[in-house]
């Protein structure tokens, strides 16, 4: 329990966090108003004159002065950007130019009319998202915005005036601002500068002029833009108590849901309840419960829940789809439990009352079960237009089932042909109903209606009394026609929304099993490189598109992957996209606001900080993606693909640390084992050498032993000096294979030539088979490793003692054996010897740099082959070399 | 009569290297001359039309790969290159350039004057003798018969050409593509994997330890050369 009165640290510590990510980043200014005409502009440039005289860099990015002498004043002076010119439909129109504004770096910028749409082919759809990205560039804005263009209040205002507006800002936006400044300019004095012609109207709104601008409507209007800026003061007000410990005046964590329908009700729903949520301050969710009839709704109506879902999300909701089933109340409420909401908005409803009685309420399901969700039902007025927007497409049959249809009642009909008057009047309408059956379970529910009605009428027709007629003599048969129809019906709308119903688990399924899949491959592939290369394929089949993964080079430039050959054709611009992309975090590029122009969707591969890459979808026609659905769904799959790929990166880069601090250390302990070997045999060389020369009488045998011992240490040295070329040649990766088949034997005789043996060569037993199959291998290197083996063969094993070396093929492998009868290898050192620069035990004492076994591991390594020491049962050391065999080219036989 | 001692040209740009190898040359009884550059050597080479030439590859004004041809446009002077190990492919180019045989550093007097005595050898006027004869083995070349141990041995054609390649070029390194070239005469598809295979047989033929060999003996990397000097 905390103590009353101290204030709750954790919005304290929000409020901290705020203040100084605020006072970092860049401040938004809105002058907001109630209509045009009340100052707005005039206001903003008042304030960035003083702004300017205080020594602040203002640049005027868009000023409307619509020719004003006044506001004209007022802009003198300041520097006015330029702007540029776009093509659109054979104009050039001028426009803002974000680029330039953004290389000025201004400190402040004035963007009058925040609620613009930017002319065709500029960067962003709208004006708000240049301020946007103007803002988290670090750049000060100043505003202006009128009460009618706030996405929430469209519907209010459009209540008020008749007038639909249709440049809306989100609300977003506004919350945003740093400072909301009211320009207030009471009713009469606007009419009065609205008469004197000092009001400016767009073209087509002129018309409209007498019916906005009548004072009560300008009333209304000011009252709505007096109690949002009241409202926003009020939230301010409302952080402030809390933050400095003043008791709360509501309950916490109020959470509202609306539910979305592909109606235009659910439109002003959302709107509602993003009111009401900012009134309480609370957060908000919208959501579509996707049942069965989802399927059946047309492209209008998935396109209008769609445009529903990205409305709640830009008024700052939350959006979530639930799958349901047909009890739609149970998924709502079960998702308001999951998610604590304490509000549901639904609709009033709009359908006749018997249809209710019928199907069921969904509003009355709802309150019924609601429990402590308190439920708000909010009036669709206009209901006309709602009702007559019933365009759900039905899963139509194709003609076809229509025929056959028929066939089978023709059939049927045949069938009872043969049984009348053999039978009961009532088999033969069991031999219909049959037939009805069929159809209905086979073809759905047109199919089966028609079946239905063919059937009574065939029935009818051929079997009652009187025959060949449609009439009725006995009204008893009425009965039966009705059982018949009811019948066909039923079973046909049973069957049609099972099929509904499988077709949605299948669409379901396909989703979890796409999702499911890329999930696989993803943790199937080892490697970013391996995992772009899979992300890529499956984006390609899952939505028939051309995709591409850009990953960021050191200087944050977007990069195709440099081995990955691109099908996607990434031109300059498309590549400003993606960068665009991938510098902001966010979507652009078709089918999203942000560049709509460009021939691929961007979406940002988001890691845990930011943005790791970007993955473009290029469509084959048009893009699958347009449904909300495959939507998400291709943004699982970018999400999905982000977390492997970062996961992936961290590690080889945690990889790429580590060897780097391994490499450093052993360069470390080369540098100081290897001067040492160094010196110790140039000093016996030089000590040799000189004294050879300098000593006047030196008898010629001990002359002799001098001269001797100095040519041995510089073959020490030589090979210390080779070992070293080799070692730096291996890890730098130079090396290159020269592979050919060769005869082991071949390479074990040139070794056993090398001059750097022929001492001890005496020692050395060899025992090749003769038909040993050829090995792919590189002559050179594998001399130098039987040479390396031989070498330390002879050097650990006393003087006298054979060295054995022996090769045999088994399976698909061939092993050469080199053993000593040494002491052998102590007991945990046979893995380690193949170290560089750890030496056996036994070999403390000895000279050499401990190069010459991780040499051999390299030289095996790089053959595919796999090098391992063990004591030889009857004592020594053994070292076993097993390389891969392949099979050879084939030779010509000749004759013997 | 006696002939003036051969005299050895020397192009090498260490002069550590030089001076061993003038006091190895010298007191082995050869003229000697040396040059620091390859132009310098060029210009002794053509003026004092040498017996045989040492060729460090690693000359600071010129490639000795480039030094090798244009000497070969109007000498026919026996060259030995000296190189390290490692650079094999260095090697083969020089041999396949028109360099007679070559040397790895770090070498000794004996290796040195072992090579510099075939080199002179075959640049003598070669009277082409009917007989080989190398330790156990001799070879008629006249009645194509080769005896080991005075006990005839018989050899297939191919294996017959390539040992009768290596006496033609023998002490000598013959490298894969020359021999290829003179056993097989180019034909298609012929590779080392069959020198490596019939030079096997011919080990088995006629050395005592196969996998030892004492006179057949591989170059890695390079080619083969028949030992002759023990």
């Amino acid at each position: 329990m905390r103590e009353p009165g101290r204030p709750d640290p954790e919005p304290l510590l929000r409020r901290v966090q705020e203040e100084e990510a605020r006072a970092q980043r860049a401040k938004l200014k809105v002058f907001f108003g109630a209509a045009p005409g009340v100052g707005k502009t005039f206001a903003m440039l008042a304030e960035a004159r003083e702004r300017k005289a205080q020594g602040v860099d203002v640049v005027a990015g868009i000023v409307e002065t619509h020719g004003r002498a006044e506001t004209e004043a007022m802009a003198e002076g300041l520097e006015i950007l330029p702007r540029h010119d776009l093509a659109y439909g054979g104009l050039f129109l001028p426009e803002f130019d974000l680029d330039r504004a953004l290389a000025r770096r201004p400190a402040l910028i004035l963007m009058d009319e925040l609620a613009h749409s930017n002319v065709q082919g500029s960067r962003h759809v709208k004006r708000w998202q240049d301020i946007l990205e103007l803002l988290d560039a670090g750049i000060d804005v100043y505003t202006t915005l009128n009460v009618q263009h706030l996405e929430s209040l469209r519907d209010v205002v459009a209540q008020i005036t008749g007038i639909v507006v249709r440049e809306n800002v989100p609300d977003t936006v506004l919350e945003r601002a740093d400072e909301v400044e009211l320009v207030d300019l009471p009713p009469d004095e606007l009419l009065v500068r609205l008469k004197e012609g000092k009001v400016y109207l767009p073209d087509q709104a002129r018309h409209a002029k007498d019916r906005f601008f009548r004072k009560g409507n300008l009333l209304a209007l000011r009252e709505l833009a007096l109690r949002h800026t009241a409202e926003s003061v009020d939230a301010q007000m409302r952080r402030y108590m809390a933050s400095e410990g003043i008791h709360k005046t509501w309950a916490a964590g109020d959470r509202l849901l609306v539910c979305v329908a592909p109606t235009e009700l659910s439109t002003r729903l959302i709107r509602a309840t993003r009111r009401m949520a900012g009134a309480l301050g609370a957060p908000w969710v919208a959501v579509y419960v996707e049942t069965p009839r989802h399927l059946k709704y047309s492209e209008v109506d998935r396109a209008r829940i769609e445009a529903n879902l990205r409305l709640a999300e830009k008024l700052g909701g939350e959006t979530a789809v639930v799958e349901g089933s047909i009890h739609m109340a149970d998924d709502i409420l079960a998702f308001a439990h999951a998610r604590n909401i304490t509000k549901i908005i639904v609709g009033k409803p709009s359908r006749p009352r018997w249809q209710e009685v019928v199907q069921g309420s969904l509003v009355d399901s709802l309150i019924r079960q609601s429990g402590e969700i308190d439920v708000y039902v909010i009036t669709g007025d206009r209901e006309a237009e709602a009702a007559k927007a019933r365009l759900t497409a039905r899963i139509t049959s194709p003609l076809q089932n229509y025929l056959l249809s028929a066939l089978i009642v023709g059939l049927t009909t045949g069938l009872s042909g043969l049984a009348f008057r053999r039978t009961e009047l009532a088999d033969i309408a069991m031999i219909y109903l049959l037939g009805i059956l069929i159809v209905a379970t086979r073809f759905g529910r047109g199919p089966s209606t028609l079946a239905s009605l063919l059937s009574v009428a065939a029935f009818d027709f051929f079997f009652i009394p009187p025959y060949g007629t449609f009439a009725v003599g006995d009204f008893r048969h009425m009965g039966t026609f009705g059982v018949m129809l009811l019948i066909g019906v039923v079973i046909g709308n049973l069957t049609e929304r099972n099929r509904a119903q499988a077709r949605l688990a299948r669409s379901r399924e396909q989703r979890t099993q796409a999702l499911y899949h890329l999930g696989q491959d993803l943790a199937r592939s080892s490697g970013s490189k391996a995992l772009v290369a899979s992300a890529i394929q499956c984006v390609t089949t899952q939505f028939h598109s051309q995709a591409a993964v850009l990953l960021p080079d050191a200087a944050g430039r977007l990069q195709a992957p440099p081995d990955h050959q691109l099908t996607f054709p990434l031109n300059e611009q498309e590549r400003g996209v993606a960068q665009w992309v991938f510098d902001h975090g966010e979507p652009a590029g078709l089918g999203t606001n942000t560049l709509p122009g460009a021939r691929a969707t961007y979406l940002p591969l988001r890691g845990a900080v930011g943005a790791i890459g970007v993955m473009g979808v290029l469509p084959e026609g048009a893009p699958r993606w347009a449904e909300p659905d495959q939507r998400q769904l291709l943004e699982a799959f970018a999400n999905q693909t982000a977390l492997a790929l970062e996961r992936s990166l961290l590690a080889e880069q945690g990889a790429l640390d580590r060897r780097r601090a391994d490499e450093e250390r052993l360069r470390n302990a080369l540098l100081s084992s290897v001067s040492h070997d160094l010196r110790t045999p140039l000093g016996v060389i030089t000590g040799a050498v000189s004294t050879a020369l300098d000593t006047p009488n030196l008898p010629e045998p001990a002359r002799r032993e001098l001269l001797q011992s100095a040519q041995e240490e510089a073959q020490r040295l030589h090979r210390l000096v080779s070992n070293l070329l080799d070692i730096t040649r291996l890890e730098s990766g130079a090396l290159e294979l020269h592979t050919e088949w060769t005869p082991m034997e071949e390479v074990v005789g040139a070794a056993l030539n090398r001059r750097e043996l022929a001492a001890e060569a005496q020692r050395i037993r060899v025992a090749i088979p003769v038909d040993l199959p050829l090995v792919a291998m590189d002559g050179v290197l594998m001399e130098q490793l039987i040479l390396n083996l031989l070498d330390n063969a002879l050097k650990y094993s006393p003087p006298g003692t054979p060295v054995d070396i022996k090769a045999w093929a088994a399976g698909k492998s061939l092993t050469l054996s080199i053993s000593d009868q040494g002491p052998g290898i102590a007991m945990g050192d046979e893995e380690r010897i193949f170290e560089k620069l750890a030496r056996g035990q036994a070999a403390s004492n000895r000279p050499g740099a401990g190069l010459g076994l991780a040499i051999c591991k390299g030289i095996v390594t790089a053959h595919g082959g796999r090098i391992q020491a063990v004591n030889h049962p009857q004592g020594g050391a053994q070292f076993l070399v097993t390389l891969p065999l392949g099979t050879p080219p084939a030779m010509p036989e000749e004759p013997a | 009569m006696n002939a003036p001692a051969p005299l050895i040209l020397l192009v090498e740009d260490e002069p550590q290297m030089r001076r061993f190898l003038r006091v190895s040359l010298e007191g082995s009884g050869y003229r000697y001359l040396e040059a620091a550059t390859g132009q310098e050597g060029l210009a002794l080479a053509a003026q004092h039309r040498p017996e045989a030439i040492l060729l460090d590859l690693g000359l600071p004004d010129m490639d000795g790969l480039d030094l090798v041809a244009r000497l070969r446009e109007w000498s026919q002077t026996p060259v030995i290159v000296i190189s390290a190990r490692g650079q094999e492919s260095d090697k083969v180019a020089a041999l396949d350039a028109g360099a007679d045989d070559y040397l790895t550093k770090p070498f000794g007097t004996r290796e040195l004057l072992a090579r510099v005595r075939v080199a002179l050898r075959h640049a003598g006027p070669e009277a082409e003798e009917p007989v080989f004869v190398l330790d156990r083995w001799r070879v008629d070349l006249a009645k194509r018969q080769v005896l080991v141990d005075g006990r005839e041995v018989h050899l297939t054609p191919l294996e017959y050409s390539l040992f009768t390649t290596l006496i033609r070029h023998a002490g000598k390194v013959v490298t894969h593509r020359q021999l290829l070239k003179e056993v097989w005469g180019g034909a298609a598809g012929a590779q080392p994997l069959y020198l490596r295979v019939y030079m096997t047989q011919l080990r088995h033929k006629l050395e005592e330890e196969p996998s030892r060999p004492k006179y057949l003996q591989t170059e890695p990397g390079v080619g083969y050369r028949l030992f002759t000097e023990s």
